[in-house]
């Protein structure tokens, strides 16, 4: 896909803006191209026989969205939504997911050689969804990649 | 897709729609109609077929259209007389004809000999009725002169004055109004005139536009009904008058065609439009325009005459250039686009629902202006809910439309005379709902004659007329579709039956049945009654798939059969699958609904009826007999301890292949309509639920999967003993 230069000039060559957001104590970020929307926290409906990390189900505007904690998917103490949580409507492939966070941060534009490759750590998870890091002000910022959030089917079954 | 490939796909929809005009226009004449408009209509729907697949070269295809419209085309003027043999040719024609289209959709161009057998006596009858086949061949060997052209022209006592003036759009549907002089002239002794009064000068001429009028003096034993029906392809695309003429007519009037005035306007007009070197100026774009003046303009003119205006193919006019006089407009649109409608109204029903919740809740009094508005707002979403509704639902008609078919091929393989009566065709449902009800139908009216007619000898036996009914008949009912498909045959042999599924284990000898009891038999899975396995029916799949089918519509079947008097199967299907109607339960703290259909009934277990099987296995003991009692929420993993049975309601509820089971749930909360969510689309398959819905509080709400449930709870059962 070619860049089309950009009027406010953030944007260019080998840039990618993220979105950044909060989870516990740690910061992560995901592209800003896979983000449909964001919105407030509404209660799920339970979903049987599912991993702990799927809350449930909700309703969008007339589709039901799966919303999957993200801090649990990762391996945190999984989130106790309250009001002040924020779910992310990402595009992953051809399904709609929701992601619950405890809220959003920033918008980053970053170029390429800014985000650096993930240091080899034991951790299956880290290995699993963390695609890179990015080291922003004195922080640590992980980028996530969204393609294994939701539950493998085989996995399951297994 | 390319477009030609689109247009292709296009014309076999058409197609299907010609077939399906041509079988009831035939079917309509076989009951007895014989008004010049159904023949009319039946040849329009063969000589559109043929139309089109001559734009495709689909020969085959072709080659037969063209036999069978020519018979057609001698029936239609009367020539060929209508009757039972003739019409039954014709309806194994239409048949052969759907045959040929099908084979030329999946790209087969081979010759069925049933074609060419049947061709051979198409041809027969149209040769026996008509001295010369009319076919399109001869389109070449009829010259037009732009002259007075007698055909056969000869002195007649009474008459009619045809003058005729086909519009741009004649032609541009590739009608050819050389054809239909011809058409005239066979209607008897006709005087054709060319009139070219119209034609401008060369510079002025339009090579696309109409000019030409003819006038026909036609003597004969006709009439003026006739005459115009001649006419009625390009109703609206030429200017028709017909006038009787009294007595015998006078010698015709000096043909209006006069070269020299014709010569004179148009020198008059080069010499008024411009000078002689700027004349084609003018219309440049013109072909005419560009042929050099000098000597042109005499020469081509006539010429010109000679072709009234350029010829499209010929060949297209199939692709939607005949209107169907009493259809209303149509348009084909995307079925994404209209379920993608669906479900945005289904929000707003949602949406409305909400607010009007929220307005409550906020304590505003039920008069005040905002409360009656929300009212209003609801009865306008309920409305356009319908109307959307609505755009999926479509006639019956089309399912129905193929029985006659199949009903001639199951009387001729069993060799017993059927009459099949529709009633209600234009019963609408949806058209997912349409189209898997054809399988089932299919295999209900092959049973009704293969097993529900006796033999004609046995018929007479009864006293019953040979010919059998088999019914088929479709109406609204509560909200629902329900279907009939009925005999005038024996009745179902309860006494056969019965032994037959002793025989295959079904039942135990002893078991004491209802007469109902044991016309439900014949829906168990590996039952059938026919001695031994025929053709047509009776190829181990049976009532047990049709039932299955139904009930995976969200449908029910039920059977009401009188010895000797004959059976009926009665569906019962809902209009649309994207609604179901549903029992909202509630299951520690959740929301959940049941379908409906598979509900037999709702109880509140006593404490005595609930017997332990050890584990969390339990049953209930319903009218002396058990059936296992599940704990949805145990099921479903909410709760890890089994709901005591009596602080509960169970739903008896009869799964799939007739199993029975209770379900136990918290509280029942109501009845109601609920819009079908998939729950795939952004997630996955869940075990135990079919899909999901959102209610009136805006939250989402799962559908139970019932079979799945009572397949879970077995093996939950197996795990924990």
């Amino acid at each position: 896909m070619s860049q089309t230069p950009n009027p406010s000039g953030h944007v260019g060559a080998g840039m990618r803006e993220l979105i950044s957001f909060r989870i516990g104590a740690q910061e992560f970020c995901v592209d800003i191209m896979a983000i449909r929307e964001i919105r407030g926290w509404t209660a799920a409906t339970a979903l049987p026989q599912s991993p702990s990390f799927v809350k449930g189900v909700i309703n969008l505007r007339g589709a039901v969205l799966p919303i999957v904690d993200l801090a649990s998917r990762l391996g945190f103490e999984s989130t106790q939504a309250n009001d002040r949580n924020v779910i992310i409507v990402a595009q992953i492939g051809e399904q709609v997911v929701g992601l619950l966070v405890d809220a959003v941060s920033d918008i980053l534009t970053v170029t390429d050689d800014v985000i650096q490759p993930t240091p080899d750590v034991a951790s299956e998870t880290a290995k699993t969804f963390v695609r890179g890091l990015i080291a922003m002000d004195g922080r640590m910022i992980s980028l996530i990649g969204l393609d294994r959030v939701l539950p493998d089917m085989e996995l399951e079954a297994a | 897709m390319d477009p030609l490939a689109a247009i292709r796909e296009t014309f076999f929809q058409e197609c299907e729609e010609q077939l399906a005009e041509l079988e009831s226009g035939l079917l309509a004449m076989e009951g007895g109609d014989r008004d010049p408009e159904t023949i009319n209509a039946v040849f329009r729907a063969v000589h559109s077929i043929k139309g089109g697949a001559g734009a495709f070269s689909l020969e085959a295809l072709i080659r037969f259209a063209h036999v069978f419209e020519t018979a057609l085309d001698e029936m239609r003027s009367g020539r060929l007389a209508v009757t039972a043999d003739v019409l039954k040719t014709m309806l194994r024609a239409a048949d052969v004809l759907a045959d040929l289209v099908r084979a030329a959709h999946d790209g087969a161009q081979g010759d069925d000999p049933r074609a060419a057998a049947l061709a051979d006596e198409l041809k027969a009858m149209s040769g026996a009725a008509g001295e010369d086949d009319g076919g399109e061949e001869d389109w070449g060997d009829f010259e037009f002169k732009p002259q007075l052209v007698a055909f056969e022209a000869a002195p007649a006592p009474t008459g009619f004055l045809v003058r005729f003036k086909p519009r741009h759009d004649l032609y541009a549907k590739a009608n050819e109004a050389a054809l239909l002089l011809r058409e005239l002239s066979r209607l008897g002794d006709a005087q054709v005139e060319l009139d070219t009064e119209d034609l401008p000068p060369l510079g002025e001429l339009d090579p696309e536009a109409a000019y030409l009028a003819w006038t026909v003096t036609l003597n004969g034993d006709t009439d003026e009904t006739t005459i115009r029906e001649v006419f009625e392809f390009v109703d609206g695309d030429c200017e028709l008058e017909v006038t009787p003429i009294g007595g015998a007519p006078a010698d015709p009037p000096a043909p209006d065609f006069d070269l020299s005035a014709l010569l004179a306007r148009v020198s008059d007009g080069a010499a008024d439009d411009a000078p002689a070197g700027d004349f084609g100026a003018p219309a440049a774009d013109g072909p005419a325009a560009e042929a050099p003046l000098a000597d042109a303009s005499v020469v081509e003119l006539p010429l010109a005459a000679n072709r009234p205006a350029p010829e499209p193919a010929a060949e297209t006019q199939g692709l939607g250039g005949h209107r169907k006089s009493e259809a209303g407009a149509t348009i084909r649109v995307d079925l994404e686009r209209v379920d993608r409608l669906i479900d945005l109204v289904g929000e707003l029903v949602i949406n409305q629902a909400v607010l009007a919740q929220r307005v409550m809740e906020a304590g505003l009094a039920r008069a005040s202006a905002v409360a009656m508005g929300l009212d209003e707002l609801e009865q306008l979403t309920r409305e356009i809910q319908d109307s959307v509704m609505a755009i999926r639902a479509q006639p019956v008609k089309s399912v129905f439309q193929r029985m006659p078919r199949l009903v001639r091929e199951v009387a001729a393989m069993t060799g017993k005379p059927v009459r099949l009566v529709t009633e209600g065709e234009g019963t609408e449902v949806d058209k997912t709902v349409i189209e898997r009800l054809a399988d089932p139908l299919t295999h209900m009216i092959r049973n009704a004659i293969d097993h529900g007619l006796e033999s004609p000898e046995k018929r007479a036996a009864a006293g019953k007329p040979a010919e059998g009914v088999v019914r088929l008949a479709a109406m609204h009912r509560s909200g629902r579709i329900v279907i009939e498909v009925s005999d005038d045959g024996g009745g179902i042999n309860r006494e056969r039956v019965k032994s037959i599924a002793v025989e295959r284990g079904l039942i135990s000898a002893e078991a004491q049945l209802s007469d109902e009891e044991i016309d439900n038999l014949i829906f168990m899975a590996g039952f059938s009654t026919a001695s031994e396995v025929s053709d047509i029916s009776g190829r181990g799949v049976g009532m047990d798939v049709v039932r299955r089918s139904i009930q995976a519509l969200g449908g029910r079947i039920t059977i009401n059969s009188k010895p000797g008097k004959g059976s009926t199967f009665t569906m019962s299907l809902p209009l649309t699958l994207a609604v179901l109607d549903g029992m909202v339960v509630s299951v520690e703290g959740q929301t959940l609904v049941a379908p409906i259909t598979a509900i037999i009934e709702t109880l509140q277990p006593k404490a005595e009826d609930v017997h332990s099987l050890g584990g969390h296995a339990r049953v209930i003991s319903i009218r002396g007999g058990f059936v296992p009692l599940i704990d949805v929420g145990m099921a479903l993993g909410y709760r890890p301890e089994p709901l005591s049975a009596t602080s509960g309601v169970a739903l008896l509820i009869e799964g799939e292949g007739g199993a029975r089971a209770a379900l136990l749930v918290d509280a029942i909360q109501g009845q109601r309509q609920v819009v079908i969510k998939s729950l795939e689309a952004n997630y996955r398959q869940v075990p135990g639920v079919a899909a999901a819905t959102i209610l009136g509080d805006g939250r989402v709400a799962l559908i139970l999967d019932i079979d799945t449930i009572v397949a879970v709870s077995r093996g939950e059962l197996r795990k924990a003993g």
